[in-house]
């Protein structure tokens, strides 16, 4: 089942093991943005959860460790961005680019001496018999642990924010920070834990580069990954299960492109190396049209001070 | 514990002390982390705050702040009207890539020709660029509804592609022998954008970048587009009773702030940066955005704001050649600042208060 | 002009003060380098990085170094440039080819001060010089390599963005490569990028999922050996560093960027009063090109070959770009037994006879 040299079974298995760091920082993202918070430090969140994932499975030799790693990193250097913005009120905007200028030179410094060094490897994690079974096997069975627990944490995700009480806090601290204070809730602890929670999904999604996409660590590795994780939380209108779609699409367009070239397809290079962000703003253009509102977080950006 | 109080109005003492004093606490985080590092921090933080400005170099570095405040300032500005509007352009990086390459284009097609149209001719090119490049995410939030952010982010990386093009394509030079990159407009003086006072680092943008902000400031103190753009963003509701047309609103903000970004585009591949090349952006698009609300949205403020910002560029590259500081530790000092500054600016509208029992 | 006197006046002041002379050698040399990556990129900078280490150790007390990380080109590197030279740097190495127009501006400025760009051409003023390596040698040995241990006659190259160092790069290893294995496909992948690893990876996995088994890369991060690793019997290059760390797995061989011996030889020459400008593009033969070791994954005959090649290339008996060779569309290009000009190669745009696909332009 080939077309033009592309195989579409090979692909598929492609595509999801590449668009797990984005998904995972992307599904971060839009629990925090569903609290009415917007980061954009999520690169820099994204590269300390590379570095600090990297560290520990290279010093304890335990890659799964090393996830749990990246997460602490990431969720502390978020803590920074949380302090900042629900203790100080400072700007979201401004402090989510700062933690990313941050976040980059951290890593950069933290990362000397661990240049060229190959962590333990995140391997497979069911058994050749099921991973080699015809189509869908490299599909279903053939990935590492990270790519299942990735679309896990999608379905927990809006399991938690469609049916839960946990989720029904969330977003009415993002709709209405008031109403949800005059409720009782305790609105800028409820965002400093989404902050941090979306702090350890980007520093997770960070380690999958360091540790099992690219494994090894450089200076600027996630090289804007996280920019990316941004834009697909707003094409899925925030929530979960079209931040899969989003970043299953612009993995996969990614993955293609490069396939088509290697295929030697007619369309020139910079055209196809263009297209995963055109189509994506295509696709986002025809979901968005003839609707009223986007679905936005109504108090998104905006920092509440509980006047009483 | 303590706990923050709204102030009343915001104080006036607060709002020019804060910088200052976020200043002077980043110095002493700063120089705590240099010392960490092995270095002198009192020898890194002169480096950094006063030699561009005074030490024995300053007759060259001052005129360099202006070179790198200029593009921050000049699209800073455009962006702070829409931020004010509730608009997010957060693609200025792409509009100054394609304000650049609109604006060359025009400049490098009619080379050899010498005549004094060709300069202002490009920089109506150049805006042109820009605002053409932000009119996409204009017109599809506007027609379809689709997210600003995500449309003018996207479009950033479709900038960079079209410019590697234009570097190994359409614009290169065709006496380069293959090499990628345009022509230099240093060796065109009809397209050229030269200091206008030799030595000040003054060029046409830096003009540009002031009368923008003194034009910004008239424009939202006094103009009723200003008081529609204030209105929009603060009370969206209000807004439309008043008559505000939200669609007009998003073309007009993401129009100045595209056409800003693409005259930042322009006077910089003229002037400063000299040609079209493969890396000719480096992320004055996305430091804007930290002047734009370092400078509290305000036009005198992002002024100043820029200026501290080139400040930390010239000087930070100043201590890490000549004290040896990984550039990494520069980044980290530039985010310290950034965080003290957001931080301290709360005592501008809070104050803090022993808090007795519970609320 | 103005400007340029004050800034050639205050050189001179400096210059005074310090009391040196150039025409009879230094006693000390403060040499700068400016980098376009952090030197913890493990590719390009770091290698430039190594080459100033050399320095250092070489002539210890004898000279200074100072080094920019991420320069940007354009404005940022002519105002670091002008304060490395306002700042008493003797001999200054840019070493990214977007400097040239800002190492040409400024040298003009401080002609005392030496100027050395890398990968460029221009030298306005006599105290630029220009050096660049000859990688293109060690793709021919890379490309004989993969011809010979390809099992499925399609091998891959993942470029960077359409410059003749890069084409450069393609077709010598292309050439050699069907020279080896008549029988020889070349896939090739542009990433429009110097350095993401996780495209890169993707790349190399495109490569190995329609059958690719050989794998070079333009690319500066070792991604494309980790993915390559993955899949049983696909090998790959190191590239501007040994990446010896994949020694075990699929890195077969390397191309190393080694500018240690002609940084010393500038630095050596500056202090010791011959410095000279120069127009320097050294290959195998000069050191900067080396070819790092060849693991034992490759066949014994394949090594002597692989050997003997760099060695004959080394020795000057052999130009990896010797005629006859046509263009892509058939055109002669080298005719039997020429040698490829060194201005053909720099400016490289064409692939030669044999490659599918077109170059963007």
């Amino acid at each position: 089942m080939d077309f033009g040299g592309i195989n579409p079974v090979i692909l598929i298995a492609t595509l999801m093991a590449s668009a797990v760091p984005i998904l995972m920082a992307a599904l971060g993202e839009a629990v925090v943005e569903r609290a009415g918070v917007l980061n954009l430090g999520v690169e820099g969140m994204m590269i300390i959860g590379a570095l600090g994932g990297f560290i520990v499975a290279v010093e304890t030799g335990s890659p799964v460790l090393g996830f749990v790693g990246g997460a602490v990193a990431g969720a502390l250097l978020s803590l920074i961005f949380a302090l900042l913005t629900q203790v100080f009120l400072a700007n979201q905007v401004a402090t989510g680019l700062a933690l990313t200028l941050f976040g980059l030179g951290v890593s950069s410094l933290g990362g000397q001496g661990y240049n060229g060094i190959k962590p333990p490897s995140t391997t497979q994690l069911l058994p050749d018999a099921l991973a080699d079974l015809p189509v869908v096997g490299p599909i279903l069975f053939g990935h590492d642990w990270m790519v299942y627990f990735s679309i896990l944490m999608t379905a927990v995700l809006w399991w938690v924010l469609k049916s839960t009480r946990i989720g029904l806090i969330i977003r009415a601290v993002g709709e209405s920070h008031e109403a949800a204070h005059a409720l009782g809730y305790k609105v800028n602890r409820i965002r400093l834990m989404c902050i941090a929670f979306g702090g350890a999904m980007a520093g997770m999604g960070g380690a999958y580069v360091s540790l099992a996409r690219v494994p090894q660590w450089v200076d600027g590795i996630t090289a804007g990954a996280g920019w990316i994780a941004l834009a697909i939380v707003v094409f899925a209108s925030w929530k979960p299960w079209r931040v899969l779609i989003g970043a299953y699409l612009f993995g996969g367009i990614t993955v293609l492109q490069l396939n088509l070239q290697v295929a030697g397809s007619a369309i020139p290079v910079e055209y196809l190396s263009m297209a995963p962000y055109l189509i994506t703003i295509l696709v986002l253009v025809i979901m968005s049209a003839g609707r009223k509102a986007n679905g936005a977080p109504a108090a998104l950006g905006q920092n509440f001070h509980a006047s009483r | 514990m303590f706990r923050l109080e709204k102030r009343p109005t915001p104080s006036k003492f607060w709002l020019y002390a804060t910088p200052p004093v976020a200043v002077i606490l980043t110095m002493i985080a700063g120089g705590i982390l240099f010392a960490a590092m092995g270095k002198n921090p009192f020898e890194v933080i002169r480096t950094i705050f006063w030699d561009p400005i005074f030490g024995e170099f300053a007759f060259y570095l001052r005129g360099q702040l202006l070179v790198k405040a200029g593009p921050l300032i000049l699209i800073a500005i455009g962006l702070a009207l829409g931020f004010r509007a509730g608009i997010w352009n957060i693609g200025a990086e792409g509009q100054y890539i394609m304000g650049a390459i609109v604006g060359a284009g025009v400049g490098l097609a009619v080379f050899p020709t010498e005549s004094r149209w060709i300069f202002p001719v490009m920089v109506v090119a150049g805006a042109f660029g820009g605002w053409a490049w932000a009119m996409i995410p204009a017109i599809l939030k506007t027609r379809f509804n689709t997210n600003e952010i995500l449309v003018s982010l996207m479009l950033v990386y479709v900038a960079e592609t079209i410019l590697a093009k234009a570097s190994t394509g359409f614009l290169k030079n065709p006496e380069g022998m293959g090499f990628p990159g345009s022509r230099n407009f240093s060796s065109y003086p009809a397209a050229q954008n030269a200091e206008l006072i030799a030595g000040s680092g003054l060029h046409w943008g830096g003009v540009a970048a002031l009368v923008t902000g003194v034009l910004a400031y008239i424009l939202l103190t006094r103009h009723q587009a200003g008081f529609q753009i204030k209105l929009a963003g603060q009370a969206p509701r209000a807004a439309r009773f008043h008559g505000v047309n939200p669609a007009r609103l998003v073309v007009m903000c993401m129009g100045i702030s595209g056409a800003l970004a693409g005259l930042a585009g322009l006077f910089e591949v003229t002037g400063p940066a000299g040609q079209i090349s493969i890396d000719f952006n480096t992320g004055y698009g996305f430091t804007a955005i930290i002047v734009a609300f370092l400078g509290r949205l305000n036009p005198l403020g992002i002024v100043l704001a820029g200026f501290l910002m080139a400040l930390t560029y010239v000087g930070g590259e100043m201590a890490a050649t000549n004290l040896g500081l990984p550039d990494a530790a520069i980044q980290v000092f530039q985010g310290m600042l950034l965080f003290f500054l957001l931080a301290v600016d709360v005592l501008t509208n809070y104050r803090f208060r022993l808090a007795v029992g519970a609320h | 002009m103005k400007r340029r006197n004050l800034l050639a006046s205050a050189a001179m002041g400096l210059l005074l003060a310090s009391g040196a002379s150039f025409a009879q050698g230094m006693d000390k040399v403060k040499a700068c380098f400016v980098y376009v990556g952090p030197i913890g990129d493990g590719g390009w900078t770091y290698q430039h990085h190594q080459g100033a280490l050399d320095v250092q150790k070489t002539f210890g007390d004898k000279v200074e170094i100072q080094y920019q990380e991420s320069v940007p080109e354009g404005a940022d590197a002519e105002r670091v440039l002008t304060q490395m030279a306002l700042g008493g740097c003797n001999i200054i190495f840019t070493t990214s080819f977007g400097y040239m127009d800002a190492t040409n501006a400024v040298a003009a400025k401080f002609p005392d001060v030496k100027f050395e760009h890398a990968t460029g051409f221009k030298r306005d003023s006599d105290n630029v010089s220009t050096y660049n390596a000859r990688f293109y040698e060690g793709r021919a040995v890379q490309g004989h390599i993969a011809g010979k241990m390809t099992k499925s006659n399609k091998i891959g190259y993942i470029a960077s963005f359409p410059i003749p160092e890069v084409i450069m790069g393609i077709n010598s290893y292309y050439l050699h490569a069907k020279k080896a294995n008549p029988a020889v496909e070349l896939s090739v992948v542009w990433a429009f990028t110097w350095f993401d690893p996780a495209k890169e990876a993707d790349a190399a996995k495109a490569l190995i999922d329609q059958g690719v088994d050989v794998i070079a890369a333009h690319t500066d991060s070792t991604a494309p050996l980790a993915e390559a690793a993955k899949t049983e019997g696909v090998i790959g290059f190191g590239q501007a560093s040994d990446m010896a760390a994949y020694a075990d797995g699929p890195r077969v061989s390397s191309i190393i960027d080694n500018w240690g011996p002609y940084y010393v030889k500038r630095v050596g020459a500056l202090l010791d009063g011959t410095y000279a400008q120069a127009d320097a593009w050294e290959g195998i033969a000069g050191g900067e090109v080396l070819i790092g070791d060849i693991t034992d994954k490759v066949p014994a005959d394949v090594k002597a070959e692989a050997e003997a090649l760099r060695d004959s290339i080394a020795a000057g008996t052999y130009h990896p770009f010797t005629g006859p060779i046509n263009k892509q569309d058939g055109s002669p290009w080298l005719a039997e037994g020429a040698t490829a000009p060194d201005g053909d190669l720099l400016g490289m745009n064409f692939y030669v006879e044999g490659i599918v696909g077109d170059i963007p332009q």
